[in-house]
């Protein structure tokens, strides 16, 4: 489909990176006000988050207009490749620093509440607290809930994580499918996907509800539930995105937009796709399991 | 807009009006927006620093209150450190990237826009939250320090939300300005530009650009969590719900430290354009030069809790940390071995971009001196948290960061304006910041060795002396980029015409394309790629 040009396509002025500017700030400054209990404080927020649906839909439409006319040559595609690379390079150090919380949580604060090592304060500060985990007491319970049982990993989780096993093995499917010129299995395979996601982003949900109304387990829990909601819970807005971006693919994928060698989108939605499923395996592990 | 747009994407004029700024796609626009975005903040976080100075005059209380005061401090680290170097560290890598390597803009260019007009808003949503303790319920002024750390940021009013925000919006522009310069470097090179012909400024910004995106998200998320301990209940760094309060010392400096050779490696790069220039001298051992900045990168991840000696950690942990902050010394050591062996017997002249690069050396060695000197445990315990640690960093990032980028720019202002500034001004300027600068600081290195503790409003009244010549100097300082403001303006308006390459050294070393071009260079340069021999 790229009519391979010699120039490198450098677009005309745009009014979306300010359109983009003006919509972040307007839904943090919503957020806070709204954090402080101002009234007026939900609606600007509805107002960030309409112009930020407005911008990406407007942003994102140009781009795949632009592509679709041919305006982009190889190294216009590189450039998005790359850009997406580092995009998730960024996104593993975001996550990177909550797993890093925890093991630094297990390993060095809380052995240290309980009274080990030579830096130990649970005497003089909390008498009696020991440390286990997952932890099903706070060093001091006044002005936090204890969760009656912890999360463990049979059950929703084990599903969970078969689930979005799948997804990624659906979604290589399709790939197998656009490199085939197979538009059938492409879509099959994004729809089916896009299913998994959805029976994730449910089963997550129910998980949650079971734990605020029978486990206790909530983000008032002490440090189990701060981290627990804090690794799941940007898991979970992960999932989110990467499945809002998939329909979006899917939507593409009816119209045809894809040709066996001019299919980035759909890479870089699968490259996010695939490290949202690895972020899950390390939850898997360091969250519910370990 | 984008269908008809592809077929008149040659074309060679601006596009008119306000526009052209608001919707710039154009690397040299938004290089020059980021550099006056720049420039206001300087002259922004330089009043917050000469209230600051006014108020230290003399001891006692005389025209802040103490939450004012330190709500001053903190925006002056941030503004300085987010809105005054980083941006016009990131100007000039709009400006002068693209020109360096053959490329027709910078890779990605309406992120590139982003990137820069998230800026104004994060500076706006500073100025909100300094001015949210006097609205109903607003609560206390931000007096943490630009660390932020937690109890004390828990406690605070609203107006700390608001600053979360505006880091976590700096953040996201940061991210996204990185990811655009390293695409670029990467992937636009002209051909035949390979990596050991790149100018050592491109080089500096590719390895700055790798730190943003692995460090920044680390910020975000940190500043997430106190958030959510501010407002929903969770326990991240409360020790009362089993969590830890040094734990975001731990991500802050993770953050932070990182973050120094952030604002310090764009000036290396500059350094490392100049300073062959005007020696007239290929630049010495260009490639080790290179990996050692590697080296710096590299070791400067893993340094960070130097800055937290004094919260018990273990010894283990301290001496581990206290022997990489000295490896520290061993890269930077070699970027001064090579400049200064750069300069040697060549032909050097003093114009006043060379003038601040001998001058950065000097100063910014004896920074690299007392950090050795900070670096060492038990010594710190003597140091940490006094006018020493004051003194120690504004030596670092004044020379080290500030007067690399004011290098930078009356290097580059000839191609940028294709005028040339009025040297005689420009070298009163130089002597007139360094001296100033040098009256300021100095004296700090005396006051925090006695013991005067940094970050309070007050102090005893036998620090009175240092304190008053620290404040006369920094009026001087702060002064003299009036100068600075005309300098620029002047140089704007007109002068003597600048030649495509107005310097007759500049083609010695590892320039890039950028003098190849005219001063200044069409709207659009290098749409069809070059070849580098």
């Amino acid at each position: 489909m790229t009519t391979s040009t010699d120039h490198y396509y450098v677009p005309e002025p745009s009014r979306w990176p300010l359109i983009g500017a003006a919509s972040v700030f307007t839904f943090l400054f919503g957020t806070v006000l709204w954090m402080n209990a101002w009234g007026a404080g939900p609606w600007i927020m509805l107002v960030g988050l309409g112009l930020l649906a407005y911008l990406f839909r407007g942003w994102f439409g140009d781009v795949i207009s632009e592509n679709l006319s041919g305006s982009y040559n190889g190294q216009v595609d590189q450039s998005f490749r790359q850009g997406m690379f580092w995009f998730i390079t960024s996104e593993v150090f975001f996550f990177i620093t909550f797993f890093g919380c925890l093991y630094y949580l297990r390993n060095i604060t809380l052995p240290y509440l309980g009274g080990e090592g030579y830096l130990g304060t649970s005497n003089i500060l909390w008498e009696g607290f020991t440390y286990s985990w997952p932890p099903l007491q706070v060093p001091d319970a006044s002005n936090y809930t204890v969760a009656k049982e912890a999360m463990g990993p049979a059950g929703l989780p084990l599903w969970n994580t078969i689930i979005l096993l799948s997804s990624g093995g659906t979604l290589t499917w399709a790939h197998w499918g656009l490199k085939k010129d197979n538009n059938r299995q492409l879509v099959l395979g994004l729809a089916a996907t896009i299913a998994l996601g959805v029976v994730f982003f449910i089963l997550q949900a129910y998980e949650y509800g079971h734990a605020y109304a029978e486990m206790d387990l909530t983000l008032n829990s002490g440090i189990y539930g701060s981290t627990f909601y804090m690794l799941t819970g940007f898991h979970g807005f992960h999932v989110t995105v990467g499945t809002i971006m998939l329909m979006v693919i899917l939507a593409r994928a009816m119209k045809r937009h894809f040709s066996e060698h001019n299919h980035f989108a759909f890479e870089a939605v699968a490259w996010y796709w695939h490290f949202v499923d690895v972020v899950w395996i390390a939850l898997y592990i360091f969250v519910y399991w370990l | 807009m984008s269908t008809e747009a592809i077929h008149d994407d040659h074309h060679d004029h601006a596009p008119s009006g306000i526009g052209r700024w608001l919707f710039s796609t154009n690397h040299k626009d938004i290089g020059t927006m980021y550099l006056i975005f720049s420039l206001a903040m300087l002259f922004l976080g330089g009043a917050s620093a000469m209230l600051l100075r006014a108020e230290l005059f003399t001891p006692g209380l005389q025209l802040l209150d103490p939450d004012t005061y330190n709500n001053l401090l903190t925006n002056h680290a941030l503004l300085m450190v987010f809105g005054v170097v980083m941006p016009a560290a990131a100007g000039m890598a709009n400006w002068m990237i693209p020109l360096m390597i053959g490329a027709p803009d910078m890779a990605l260019p309406r992120l590139n826009n982003l990137s820069f007009w998230l800026l104004p808003f994060a500076a706006i949503m500073l100025m909100i939250s300094m001015a949210a303790p006097y609205f109903p319920g607003g609560g206390t002024p931000i007096n943490t320090g630009w660390t932020l750390y937690p109890p004390l940021s828990i406690q605070v009013g609203m107006g700390m939300d608001f600053a979360i925000f505006t880091l976590h919006i700096l953040g996201i522009s940061s991210i996204l300005a990185a990811i655009n310069i390293v695409t670029t470097i990467v992937n636009m090179r002209a051909p035949g530009m390979t990596w050991f012909k790149l100018p050592l400024f491109v080089w500096a910004w590719m390895l700055t650009g790798l730190l943003l995106i692995m460090i920044m998200p680390v910020l975000a998320g940190g500043v997430t969590m106190l958030l959510f301990d501010r407002h929903f209940g969770t326990a991240f760094f409360d020790a009362a719900g089993g969590g830890d309060p040094v734990l975001f010392q731990h991500l802050f400096w993770f953050f932070g430290h990182p973050e120094v050779y952030v604002l310090l490696l764009p000036s290396i790069g500059v350094l490392g354009m100049v300073v062959p220039t005007f020696s007239r001298k290929p630049l010495f051992a260009y490639k080790p030069l290179v990996y050692s900045m590697m080296m710096l990168t590299a070791l400067g991840m893993v340094v960070w809790a130097h800055h937290q000696y004094t919260v018990g950690m273990s010894q283990a942990v301290t001496t581990y940390f206290m022997i990489g902050t000295i490896l520290i010394s061993i890269p930077v050591g070699y970027m001064l071995f090579s400049f200064i062996f750069t300069m040697w017997r060549g032909a050097m002249t003093f114009e006043t971009p060379m003038l601040f690069a001998v001058a950065i050396i000097l100063m910014f060695s004896f920074a690299g001196v007392t950090g050795v000197m900070l670096a060492v445990v038990p010594a710190d315990l003597q140091y940490h948290d006094t006018y020493f640690v004051v003194a120690h960093f504004h030596y670092a990032l004044i020379p080290g960061a500030l007067f690399g980028l004011y290098a930078g720019v009356f290097y580059w202002l000839p191609k940028w304006t294709g005028h040339m500034y009025d040297e005689r001004l420009g070298k009163i300027f130089f002597w007139w910041t360094t001296i100033s600068f040098n009256l300021t600081f100095f004296v700090q290195h005396f006051s925090g060795l006695a013991g005067m503790p940094r970050r309070i409003i007050d102090y005893s009244p036998v620090f009175a002396e240092f304190n008053m010549i620290s404040s006369i100097g920094a009026f001087a300082f702060g002064l003299s980029h009036l100068l600075f403001l005309w300098i620029i303006i002047k140089t704007i308006r007109g002068g003597d015409k600048a030649a495509d390459k107005p310097w007759d050294g500049a083609q010695v070393g590892t320039p890039g394309l950028e003098w190849t071009l005219p001063s200044p260079p069409p709207f659009h340069s290098f749409s069809t790629p070059p070849l580098v021999k």
